[in-house]
């Protein structure tokens, strides 16, 4: 549904965009993940034809976004980064104008309108000035804009930003809706959201793609190696070294825990994934006839696979929040 | 072409939604008629010659107020970014953009017709000298409505939009007053270039095609140069 071929972007001071490629299938939702200022908007401002790539190609149902732009915009629904509306403009105004510069035909246009004010839920406020409304509505606005010509392909630039937990979950749950039926790029640097409504994600970060892939396999990918933590009552000197013997263990070493009388021993397993050390781990434990009071394997959260591709830190921090 | 009329159209509901057009066509008004009642009841003559000496002068604040958030105001709020990936080519938004603001120039132009009828009824004046010097008018607005348009899409906020729109119409303005201190060779092409030089013939009833050419060649100049600044921020971002 969309290729995007070593796409880059350079501004006069900065590179925001650096030689990037990926292709989104049909009803995929995609998405795109990165600090501030990794490329993500301009990424998007590229793909809706706002902006003209550097070098590299995108294409959007089989059009070229550069050459065959009227045929990309007309499949496309937009909703930019701070969703800018006109303020002194009432909602309905709103939806009329862009009726009537997608072209839709007059036939359809009350089943449209109707349409997309039930779906965005802005029965109540038709007749209020843009300018009047409350970040929610206007998100919703703004969204029923982009979607009122039912378009395909939809970009939404970081579509939850600035509103309250509520109203995230109000959108996230309209977005997910909309990703039923169509191919949907959004961007956003709030990891749940992703989490909780993307298939894929793709991390930017300085202009480049860090990752790709869904958030179950970026979160084993990134892992990669295996983490059990055991936890035994006393002082168990020789605890780490045992557990290091084992057979597919890297290493095996002592945590430091704020309990008094308790060992706590991390074990690492070696970088093949797939292992599950788990029952080895217990065995051994059963065959010392240690106390056991808790055996668990760690998983790498999305936020620590985010911050090691973006920050290049290698230890998560979430472990030693865990363990203390 | 009909999404034009809707970007006209969308433009229009804004001037009237804010206090813009208001002000404008109040003011424009207010002093328009103090030159013309001046006229008609200090010098006792039932004629718009002080209304039409005046008005290019008037023109050069008028119209930069009126194109000074043209596509400036886009810009600041980001709207643009809504507007440039709807299915429609710049230069379909740009000239509804531009036939907005000329519209309400337009209509308050119009808007001294009682002028007319007032003259009309006092007096016996050349019935076409007043029409080509309204036709003249229009399109010395139009000029100046190219140049705000122009300043709208060079800089990013509606003030310095309003003040680049009336250096550069008021340096076009002012050209003729200068002309005799410009050495030879590029004497004429001064005069040329004056605004006023081709408004005052056609206020005395003279439609001369030089001045139509030079009027048309103008507005053509700044919305070109406008659609290929526009189309310049896509590649440049």
């Amino acid at each position: 549904m969309i290729e995007v071929t070593s796409l880059t972007k350079r501004f006069p001071h900065q590179l925001a965009v650096d030689n990037i490629s990926f292709a989104v299938p049909r009803g995929q939702i995609l998405g795109l993940l990165g600090p501030n200022g990794a490329g993500k908007s301009t990424t998007m401002k590229m793909m809706t034809g706002y902006l003209a790539p550097t070098s590299g190609r995108i294409t959007i149902a089989g059009h070229d976004v550069l050459t065959d732009s009227l045929a990309v915009r007309r499949s496309l629904g937009y909703l930019p980064e701070n969703n800018p509306l006109y303020d002194e403009m009432n909602v309905l105004d709103h939806l009329m104008f862009a009726v009537r510069m997608r072209d839709i035909p007059a036939l359809e246009v009350r089943d449209r309108l109707r349409r997309v004010i039930t779906v965005c839920g802005l029965e109540g406020v038709l007749e209020k000035n843009a300018g009047e409304l409350s970040k929610g509505y206007r998100q919703r606005l703004g969204l029923a804009q982009a979607i009122i010509h039912d378009p395909p392909v939809l970009i939404l630039d970081e579509p939850t930003s600035g509103l309250d937990p509520n109203q995230i979950r109000e959108i996230r749950e309209l977005i997910r809706r909309l990703g039923e039926e169509k191919t949907l790029i959004l961007s956003t640097h709030i990891l749940p959201e992703v989490q909780s409504t993307c298939d894929r994600i793709l991390i930017m970060n300085r202009g480049r793609l860090v990752a790709d892939g869904s958030p179950a396999e970026l979160t084993a990918q990134a892992s990669g190696t295996e983490i059990i933590v055991v936890k035994l009552r006393g002082a168990v000197a020789d605890a780490a070294a045992t557990l290091a013997g084992l057979p597919g263990v890297e290493k095996a070493e002592d945590l430091a825990v704020d309990e008094p009388g308790v060992t706590a021993v991390r074990v690492q397993s070696r970088g093949d994934a797939g292992h599950d050390l788990r029952e080895a781990v217990y065995a051994a434990v059963r065959r010392q006839d240690w106390p056991l009071l808790e055996l668990y394997r760690q998983r790498l959260s999305l936020e620590d696979v985010f911050k090691q591709l973006t920050l290049g830190e290698a230890e998560p921090a979430a472990e030693a929040r865990r363990v203390a | 072409m009909k999404k034009s009329c809707t970007v006209c159209a969308r433009e229009l509901s804004a001037y009237f939604n804010s206090p813009v057009a208001y002000i404008v066509i109040v003011v424009y008004l207010l002093i328009c008629g103090w030159f013309f009642s001046a006229n008609l009841f200090f010098d006792q003559q039932a004629t718009l010659r002080g209304f039409f000496n005046l008005a290019p002068l008037m023109f050069i604040f008028f119209a930069p107020a009126i194109s000074m958030g043209l596509l400036a105001e886009e810009q600041r709020r980001g709207t643009v970014e809504i507007l440039f990936t709807y299915p429609v080519t710049t230069t379909a938004v740009l000239g509804g953009k531009y036939a907005a603001a000329l519209v309400l120039l337009s209509l308050a132009i119009l808007l001294t017709f009682p002028y007319v009828v007032t003259i009309s009824v006092l007096g016996h004046p050349d019935l076409g000298a007043l029409f080509t010097g309204y036709f003249g008018l229009l399109l010395m607005g139009a000029v100046y409505l190219a140049i705000g348009l122009w300043a709208s899409t060079m800089v990013k906020s509606q003030l310095s939009a309003f003040i680049l729109g009336f250096l550069v119409s008021f340096s076009l303005f002012m050209l003729d007053k200068f002309q005799a201190w410009v050495p030879r060779p590029f004497n004429r092409l001064v005069g040329f270039l004056s605004i006023e030089n081709h408004f005052k013939a056609m206020s005395r009833g003279v439609v001369d095609t030089r001045d139509l050419v030079y009027y048309g060649s103008m507005i053509l100049f700044f919305l070109a140069w406008s659609l290929y600044l526009v189309q310049r921020r896509k590649w440049r971002g």
